[in-house]
């Protein structure tokens, strides 16, 4: 066990310098500067979705999240190139910003496969088997638990609980709830998805007591 | 289930989601009625003689927690807790997805009694599907002149943003929430100075949680008399309960508080798996400490769930079967609330790695029967000694499992042992449960 291998658990503990983060940024642009616009090219849609989110709030910085998000919705993670585009337009430090994402389970910072899948592993799921199901998802993917499929198309999570226990085991196919799941549902996804299917598309939609007839499962 | 209901009686109408379909049903009467009979006081005091207790866990007072925001000209702030993220709880999101008007008019009546000028409906970022209905919910409130403006004509106005977090336990923490919403790092702040003093941009802030919310309109529509005939003396309304874990009909159920809890596991979730028994049941989500099959018969409301040494939080109950080893729960409730520990403060921080550590060392046979005394004695260290009561959210519950199942953690380590080949079966000294 490495010396600070206790800091694992903790939340945004990444192991590394930042100095190390910033080793691959090709604008050799410094995280504790606010990079000028037209330095860094920024989408078009991109920015006027950050000024957007920017207008909204009594104070700009309230954007960070959702303009976060927004790049990581463009690129697929937070590359150093994603967050200095942020930067620009929100006129905040790259440092800051990296600081922010790296505290969030929902953002990248490092490259992930392009189809996210979060496999809720929480309490009450796992009292319904959802270490299986996170198993299956594995086997269907290629892609370690926590980790991304060897061919850049799977990400797989074990999440900590999505709220929707109802359905349990469940799993939230790229931001699309679904469950209760079984083994078998895996290689449905995995195999719906690696064919261009749409994410909201595969599986039968089962959500609430409501809607699924006070299911009985003896 | 109870034939009577306030927040789930249209719950299942189809295009409830639809701003026709609400108002045809009756909704906006409310925020009609506020802003355009009633004035701030008389809103505060609606709401504070109906009882209403925050549905977030803490069970405060909604209106009195509304009434200490200063009165005035200063800048003023709602937020909306929609950030659920406590294991087995999962009531606000179908309150969001199925019915988001009625939290849409919620919000904005809590806003005119607090007299704040912007609101927020703080969602986890999880949500994505609720946070867009939400979202198109909110579009078509300002389309109709409900927010916005001017509301009603009646001189108020207030903006109303749906902000979407990006997964973290913590933000559901209202300073945590506060701070996230601010564009930071979700870390709790030290209190006081309370939100209602200074919070979002150190302004006063009201918080309240999705379910809270949700029903203001009803009071404001039906008075404090009416939401008074629902339920206790103390805990007056309905409380939606979220039965989850080993039982048949896991779901969301309304139901009045003070019922017995037997009624809500065995009679509206179905009960464990035929033949099996409930080990233990958490009555408040993860949080809350576990009770075991001798307090199925007590009143499920706020005062007997204290008595019994637990708590109502959020009400979301999580039942676990006598098959499932209690070592295997408290492990995985431990590694949950190390993952999601700012790290702020130490005792959380270490203490619920230390407290991941120990139950790992148990399970793998590494541990003597003093661990568990060392073990109970970090929980111990844990309570009251963080900004936030994240470490104290593990170390009830854990110290409770210790304190009821000490026998079958102990047993569990001697098993281990024994299977490790730390401990022969000749040197094993019979465990007191074991004798007997």
């Amino acid at each position: 066990m490495s010396k600070f291998d206790h800091l694992r658990g903790v939340p945004g503990s990444r192991n590394r310098l930042a100095a190390q983060v910033w080793e691959g940024a090709k604008v050799g642009a410094p995280a504790a500067e606010i990079p000028e616009l037209d330095e860094v090219g920024v989408p078009v849609e991109l920015r006027a979705t950050i000024e957007h989110h920017m207008s909204l709030y009594p104070d700009y910085r309230s954007a960070a999240l959702p303009a976060l998000r927004a790049a990581q919705h463009l690129h697929g993670w937070l590359s150093d190139e994603a967050i200095l585009q942020v930067a620009a337009v929100m006129r905040v430090t790259p440092a800051y910003l990296e600081s922010v994402a790296s505290f969030y389970d929902m953002l990248e910072l490092e490259p992930v496969g392009r189809h996210a899948i979060y496999v809720c592993t929480n309490l009450s799921c796992q009292l319904r088997g959802a270490h299986d199901v996170v198993e299956a998802f594995s086997g269907a993917t290629g892609a370690p638990v926590n980790g991304s499929s060897a061919d850049g198309q799977f990400y797989l999570r074990s999440f900590e609980c999505l709220g929707a226990c109802d359905t349990a085991p469940m799993a939230s196919i790229e931001g699309h709830y679904r469950g209760p799941l079984t083994k078998e549902d895996a290689t449905t996804v995995a195999d719906h998805l690696r064919a261009g299917g749409a994410p909201d598309e595969v599986l039968p939609e089962k959500r609430f007591v409501g809607d699924y007839g006070r299911r009985i499962d003896e | 289930m109870s034939d009577r209901g306030i927040l789930f009686t249209h719950i299942d109408e189809p295009g409830l989601q639809r701003l026709d379909v609400y108002e045809r049903l009756g909704g906006y009467r409310g925020l009609r009625k506020a802003l355009t009979a009633m004035s701030q006081d008389e809103v505060l005091k609606e709401l504070e003689a109906s009882g209403l207790r925050g549905r977030g866990g803490a069970g405060f007072s909604m209106g009195k927690k509304a009434s200490f925001l200063p009165h005035g000209g200063i800048e003023k702030y709602l937020c909306c807790n929609a950030d659920e993220s406590e294991p087995g709880t999962f009531k606000d999101r179908e309150l969001m997805h199925k019915h988001p008007h009625q939290l849409v008019e919620g919000v904005l009546i809590g806003a005119f009694a607090a007299g704040a000028s912007h609101a927020f409906i703080y969602i986890r970022g999880e949500y994505e599907e609720e946070a867009n209905i939400l979202d198109a919910a909110v579009s078509e409130a300002y389309e109709r002149g409900y927010a916005g403006e001017n509301i009603l004509g009646s001189g108020f106005s207030c903006s109303l943003v749906v902000h979407r977090g990006a997964g973290a336990y913590i933000c559901g923490e209202e300073t945590a929430l506060l701070d996230s919403l601010e564009g930071k790092r979700g870390n709790p702040r030290l209190k006081p100075p309370f939100p209602a003093n200074q919070g979002l941009y150190n302004g006063p802030t009201l918080i309240n949680n999705v379910e809270t919310l949700s029903n203001t309109p009803h009071i404001i529509v039906n008075g404090a008399d009416w939401f008074r005939s629902f339920g206790t003396e103390k805990s007056p309304g309905t409380k939606i309960v979220s039965v989850s874990g080993n039982v048949k009909r896991p779901g969301n159920y309304e139901i009045e508080l003070g019922i017995p809890a037997r009624d809500i596991i065995y009679g509206l979730a179905g009960g464990p798996h035929p033949g099996r028994r409930v080990k233990a049941w958490f009555p408040g989500g993860s949080s809350s400490p576990v009770l075991t099959e001798e307090h199925l018969d007590l009143p499920f409301d706020f005062e007997s769930m204290q008595q019994a040494g637990s708590m109502l939080g959020t009400a979301s109950i999580i039942v676990v079967d006598e098959n499932v080893p209690i070592v295997e729960v408290a492990l995985r409730l431990a590694e949950f609330y190390r993952h999601e520990s700012c790290g702020k403060c130490v005792p959380c921080r270490e203490g619920t790695n230390w407290t991941v550590k120990m139950l790992e060392r148990i399970d793998a046979g590494d541990a003597t029967p003093m661990d568990l005394d060392v073990m109970a004695s970090v929980q111990a260290n844990i309570i009251g000694n963080c900004l936030c009561v994240l470490g104290d959210s593990m170390a009830m519950p854990v110290g409770s499992m210790i304190k009821r199942f000490r026998p079958e953690f102990e047993a569990h380590m001697e098993r281990a042992r024994i299977a490790a080949g730390a401990l022969t079966e000749e040197l094993h000294v019979p465990l007191p449960s074991e004798v007997a």
